[in-house]
């Protein structure tokens, strides 16, 4: 519903209010992917979102447009107006108001500074034309929001590029809009980046992006991973291992190194995650796998806190990265279920090295690399825990740092190469 | 007529030329399912029966399916000529490997009549010749059936002879399946007869009076008519080897004993057959009671132990009894093999540093329901694992000498009265934890990785998809508490039906409807709290939590979440929550009432911000401030503008949204505070589940809620949780009910739950739901969002399944008490934790969450 509370030669107030059907919205189509928790107690019928854009969409076509009937003339001229939307579902911070209006002319009201909400009123003043003040905020609302309540496909490149015509192209943070816009789906955000501007896509997502990931970010300038992937392989390559069990192979990083080894007859990642381990599968291409290669590498769901007469007879497990994931008083089953039941003649486990974490800039005091992770050891305390389990289960053990060394707080990550006594 | 009787489950071959009759002959003596035949499966693999061509691939299908079905053990028939000899030895190996008696039925007919029969067949014109050829295989093999390993061999000549024959089937000699006992299942005796009388008669046995050193068998029986059955190894290392024969054979005789053979009663027959054997391991004492003996009890005793069994198969299989134990899948079964591990155990052939045989562990993995009981091994105590039991307690030794009654599965003990002889490896020394705990720290994820079938004791047996359980094993061992303290996992409550009309979504009417309609009157009503679901399992102190639950870590009990989950982070906090708990159960006297020293209480823990947090941040207090704020800058706009058409409309409207995400506030922040402290907690527990021994879902809410009624004086943390009981049968019990929710849920309360008093209830349909939720008006404006009373949401509102969520309660109830069960008989943590799995792997099911 649209009405004028106030009209005068001086102001006038427009007010759209836009009621959405509370019920429909859960029981219709439009169910969102967040898990079954965000169908029933969501903002969706109260904040201005994307349904905010699709409404302005069909009712001010013409004003977007630059057009009036009757008034063309106003119409076409910049005039001063004062823009509230109230409630707006903001997805970041104060900043990031200003990152997207400032630039375009506009003077922020409100929120204020002090903002901890994440629903707030947005007033904004700026002197220009109505059909551009209304396609910022068909662009803009949901990009605070960083959601959208349909698919969106390539058709919506072309929306997005009509609505910012003549100003996305200039906008400072024009990556941030289109990814937002765009639902973070790359590929049309840089077909989209490209019509922009024929610009090239950029290498790394600054903010936001669902495929962060903490700690390759912190460790990415020193190629940490590789080193440890090499590190490992290495030490298998030297202990003429032929078979190898990855506990905890994620999405088979180490796999795909290992898979180049000649030597290595047999290759077994294990995870817990049913969805890692799909990804595991497309990325090692097993499905195109023929029978050599299927019959030399497999993968198989399961779990380090628990035993698996499956892993009985390997020459050699691998714990790259993987102990810290798990809660310190599950690591017992971890041992148990390793070194008492398994028993490989070799166990290579790496984890981060806590000491090294004050080295790291971005992470605050205290914090661990990863939200995931349970727990990260200084050296000491992963020396001492290996040394036990190593002497309870008849092993010995050895350690290497992983990474450059810094003369007071280690190597970034480290290593312990745990080999069976008697075992060749 | 020839009457031959064969094995109800055997391997059956038909050997005989074409056109020798076979197929008819099967036809008429076994079903059709059970007669696998190489023409079928040529069909099926060639589209065409006589195809040779296809001969290779259809004897592989025939294979196939011979050995899965006697994998079931399931009587099979062969229905191929199986003229020749490596034809058949193929089939021989399969009765081998599936340890079923191989038994050949031969129909040797004449060449020339086969030939007729073939000739008046279709797609049979093969020449004279064919079953000629295989009347001369079969001839060459005829007589030695028997050597290549058939255990039964009939031969029928004629065609007369065929149609002669009648054939009925027995069950296998150690298929007891009919006896149930009871049992008094006794260990080794190795001659320590003093002991075994002392034991008989702490039993409850009579035996009758006899002389010492004499040839007369000894008599002796119970009078609740038990039977002793005897795991073998009857003599050799004790002082009283022939006493103890003598007794054994008595009552075997008289049928009050049973007795499977042991390795030592195996030897001790080489000898009484004059075969040369080493007198080793205590046989010489034996041989020198023995050789003072008549002839004829020698060849009494050695007839009394060619007669003994390799186990026995008992209680509708629910109980196995072999000298060495064994393993599930020989269970009753018959071959060599299945004798041999029944006697000796599973080997390597390698010898340990004592120069014992080094033994599998065939107990570790074992999963059968069936318990197994043996001797064989001495132990210094007899204890479960895995539902097997070792009852050798090295009474020659030294040690004692021990019997399990079953069902009761209790043991009875008596000490030797000397140490007869010394054994090669000390008896285990004392252990801190059972072998079922030691057993118990690691359980084995490829036990679950399957699609579960789980029998519940509540009259239904319930299935776990794969995906289903491969994400509850995902869960559980990313963020579960330690599996041995994870005993139950709580069911999902039903919603009350819906109120038909009316302002009201859910209302106590429905609810009392539902109840009474399914014939419940008796009935508890709790006031529902709105916290978190917290389980807390307390233990007397860290020394009764190692005992019972395995833990040596020095805690002394834990709390977690409905889905398994530590409730509290910080692992101190949790054990300074745990100790109060325990304090409280201390000065209530509650681990003298319940004769327990541990306990499971089901409870809700409030604050709700406490857990929910997050939730709250990132879902409730947006959705509650949205709303607000639109509503209010709805009407500040109206507020402003003069008569408009339409306005007053909207304006009334929005004044009911405010008002209704105000509301909505209020009622989450009833359930907020800042709980920093522990004293800031509220614990409201509301079920004893259990204690030492009993499972409390047989006991009425009302005792329930009065024990814990004790308990909630005790600690000011605790919060004693409102209840009534009701007759749904008084209309003023009925609207007192209504009353109270009135009340309750005007006050912000969340609304009550309705519980049959009985706890658990069957009716007609099955189970009647356990409890069913009331919520009220305003609490579900954080279910169903702050307008959801609006007349027309909530008409459609109204047309909500419940279907789907009573049947998950009913599962998940099923499920959490026969784990719970579980876990109180004593059963292994693998047949606990499956419970528990499962009730998280049902709650991976689509059901709308806002039930």
């Amino acid at each position: 519903m649209i009405f004028y509370p106030e009209r005068s030669q001086d102001r006038t107030t427009a007010v759209m209010h836009l009621d959405l059907d509370p019920v429909a919205l859960v029981r219709g189509k439009n169910q969102q992917s967040d898990g079954l928790l965000a169908q029933y107690v969501n903002d969706r019928p109260f904040v201005a979102s994307s349904f905010l854009s699709v409404a302005m969409g069909r009712v001010f076509a013409q004003t977007m447009a630059g057009k009036s009937k009757d008034r063309q003339d106003l119409a076409d001229r910049a005039l001063s107006f004062e823009v509230r939307v109230v409630p707006v579902a903001l997805s970041g911070d104060l900043d990031l108001v200003k990152r997207l209006f400032e630039p375009l002319g506009y003077t922020i009201l409100s929120p204020s500074e002090t903002i901890q909400e994440q629903v707030v009123d947005l007033r904004l003043s700026a002197t220009m034309r109505l059909a551009d003040i209304l396609r910022h905020i068909y662009v803009l609302v949901p990009v605070l929001d960083n959601f959208k309540h349909y698919y969106v496909s390539e058709e919506e490149i072309d929306k997005l590029l009509a609505k910012g015509d003549g100003w996305l192209s200039e906008h400072p943070d024009k990556e941030l809009i289109t990814r937002r816009a765009l639902k973070h789906r790359k590929s049309l955000m840089n077909m989209a980046l490209a019509r922009l501007e024929e610009a090239a896509p950029p290498d790394e997502a600054p903010e936001g992006a669902p495929k962060l990931r903490p700690e390759e970010q912190l460790e990415k300038p020193m190629r940490l991973h590789a080193l440890r992937l090499d590190a490992v392989a290495e030490v298998l390559r030297q202990n003429n291992i032929a078979s190898v069990l990855d506990l905890g192979c994620g999405e088979g990083r180490l796999m795909s190194r290992l898979i180049k080894e000649r030597g290595l007859a047999r290759i077994v990642g294990v995870d817990a995650s049913v969805r890692t381990l799909e990804a595991a599968h497309r990325k090692l291409r097993l499905h195109q796998a023929g029978d050599a290669m299927a019959k030399r590498v497999t993968l198989q769901m399961g779990s380090l806190t628990y035993g698996d007469r499956r892993w009985q007879g390997f020459d050699a497990a691998t714990l790259v990265e993987v102990i810290e994931h798990i809660e310190p008083h599950r690591l017992s089953a971890l041992v148990l279920s390793l070194f008492a039941d398994a028993r490989p003649g070799l166990v290579v486990m790496t984890t981060p090295n806590r000491e090294y974490n004050v080295l790291f800039e971005g992470l605050k005091d205290g914090k661990l690399r990863h939200p995931d992770h349970r727990f990260e050891w200084t050296r000491a305390e992963f020396e001492s825990w290996a040394d036990t389990v190593a002497g309870e289960h008849g092993y010995d053990v050895s350690f290497a740092p992983l990474g450059p060394v810094d003369d007071t707080h280690g190597s970034p990550s480290q290593m312990a190469v745990f080999k069976q006594k008697g075992v060749a | 007529m020839t009457k031959i009787a064969i094995p109800d489950f055997a391997l059956v071959v038909l050997v005989g030329a074409t056109g020798s009759g076979k197929s008819s002959f099967a036809r008429k003596h076994f079903l059709e399912t059970e007669i696998v035949s190489s023409d079928a499966c040529r069909a099926i693999v060639s589209d065409d029966e006589t195809d040779l061509a296809a001969t290779g691939d259809a004897f592989d299908l025939l294979h196939y399916t011979a050995s899965i079905r006697l994998k079931r053990r399931l009587l099979t028939v062969i229905d191929a000529t199986s003229v020749k000899r490596e034809d058949r030895a193929k089939l021989v190996q399969l009765a081998r490997k599936y340890h079923a008696l191989p038994v050949a039925l031969v129909l040797d007919i004449d060449p020339q009549i086969c030939h007729e029969r073939n000739q008046d067949r279709p797609n049979r014109d093969f020449g004279e010749h064919v079953p000629r050829n295989h009347s001369r295989a079969l001839g060459r093999g005829l007589r030695g059936l028997q050597k290549e390993g058939f255990r039964q061999v009939q031969i029928m000549k004629s065609s007369e002879d065929v149609d002669a024959l009648e054939i009925s089937r027995e069950p296998l000699w150690t298929d007891n399946r009919t006896d149930h006992g009871p049992f008094d299942i006794i260990g080794d005796i190795h001659g320590c007869f003093d002991e075994l009388t002392e034991l008989m008669g702490e039993l409850g046995y009579q035996i009758d009076p006899f002389e010492a050193g004499c040839e007369d068998l000894i008599r002796a029986r119970h009078p609740e008519g038990r039977t002793a059955f005897f795991v073998g190894d009857i003599t050799d290392r004790g002082p009283r080897n022939l006493d103890a024969l003598r007794l054994v054979m008595g009552m075997c005789d008289e049928g009050s004993g049973r007795c499977v053979i042991g390795n030592h009663d195996f030897k001790l027959n080489k000898w009484l057959k004059g075969r040369n054997v080493t007198q080793a391991h205590g046989l010489d004492l034996t041989v020198a009671e023995l050789e003072k003996t008549s002839e004829a009890f020698r060849k009494q005793v050695s007839d009394f132990i060619w007669d003994l069994r390799s186990h026995a198969w008992l209680a509708d299989g629910n109980l196995v009894i072999a000298h060495a134990g064994l393993k599930e899948e020989l269970h009753g079964r018959g071959s060599s093999h299945v004798r041999n591990f029944a006697m000796f155990g599973e080997t390597t052939g390698e010898v340990d540093e004592f120069g014992l045989p080094v033994r599998l562990e065939w107990a570790r993995d074992y999963r059968g329901n069936a318990d197994v009981v043996f001797g064989h091994t001495p132990m210094a105590e007899a204890e479960w694992l895995n539902n097997t039991m070792c009852v050798d307690t090295g009474c020659a030794f030294g040690g004692k000498l021990t019997a399990l009654r079953w069902p009761e599965r209790e043991t009875v003990s008596v000490p030797a009265k000397a140490q007869y002889a010394i054994p090669a490896k000390p008896l285990d020394a004392d252990q801190s934890l059972s072998a079922q705990q030691d057993h118990d720290r690691l359980l084995y994820f490829d036990d679950y990785a399957t699609k579960m079938r789980i029998e519940t004791r509540f009259k239904s047996t319930l299935q776990i998809p794969e995906e289903n359980s491969l994400a509850a094993l995902e869960v559980m061992s990313r963020f579960a508490v330690d599996p041995r303290w994870l005993i139950y996992l709580p069911p999902t409550m039903a919603a009350c039906p819906t109120a038909p009309e009316g302002p009201f979504l859910e209302h106590p009417d429905q609810a009392m409807d539902h109840f009474a309609s399914r014939g419940v009157t008796d009935l508890v009503v709790e006031e529902k709290h709105m916290g978190s679901r917290a389980l807390l399992v307390l233990a007397k102190d860290a020394d009764a939590a190692q005992v019972r639950f395995g833990i040596e870590d020095g805690k002394a009990g834990v709390i977690y979440t409905r889905t398994g989950r530590p409730f509290f982070k910080d692992e101190t906090e949790e054990a300074a929550v745990v100790a109060r708990m325990r304090a409280a159960m201390q000065s209530a006297g509650l681990w003298q009432e319940l004769q327990s020293e541990w306990v499971l209480l089901d409870a809700e823990l409030m604050p709700w911000s406490a857990k929910a947090q997050d939730l709250l941040k990132r879902q409730y207090f947006p959705t509650m401030t949205a709303a607000k704020s639109s509503a209010s800058a709805l009407l500040e706009a109206i507020a402003t503008s003069g008569a408009i058409e339409g306005l007053d409309a909207l304006r009334a409207r929005a004044t009911n949204q405010l008002s209704n995400a105000e509301r909505m506030g209020q009622t989450i922040d009833g359930y907020c505070w800042a709980a920093d402290r522990i004293d800031e907690y509220r614990i409201a527990p509301f079920h004893i589940l259990a204690s030492e021994g009993k499972v409390h879902a047989d006991q009425p809410h009302t005792w329930h809620m009065e024990t814990l009624g004790k308990l909630a004086e005790a600690d000011p943390i605790l919060q004693m949780t409102g209840w009534k009981r009701v007759d749904l049968n008084s209309a003023a019990d009925r609207e007192a009910v209504v009353s109270w929710w009135m009340k309750h849920t005007g006050a912000g309360g969340e609304g009550l739950v309705l519980k049959p008093n009985a706890f658990t209830l069957r009716g007609d349909k099955g189970l009647i739901q356990p409890a069913m939720k009331v919520r009220g008006r305003d609490y579900l404006r954080i279910i169903y969002g702050p307008d959801y009373d609006f007349p027309e949401n909530i008409e459609r509102l109204r047309q909500r399944g419940l279907g789907r969520k009573f049947s998950l309660a009913e599962r998940e109830f099923k499920l959490g008490f026969e784990g719970l069960n579980r876990f109180v008989e004593g059963r292994p943590l693998s047949k606990v934790h499956e419970c528990a799995l499962a009730v998280l792997a049902l709650e991976s099911e689509p059901v709308d969450p806002r039930l």
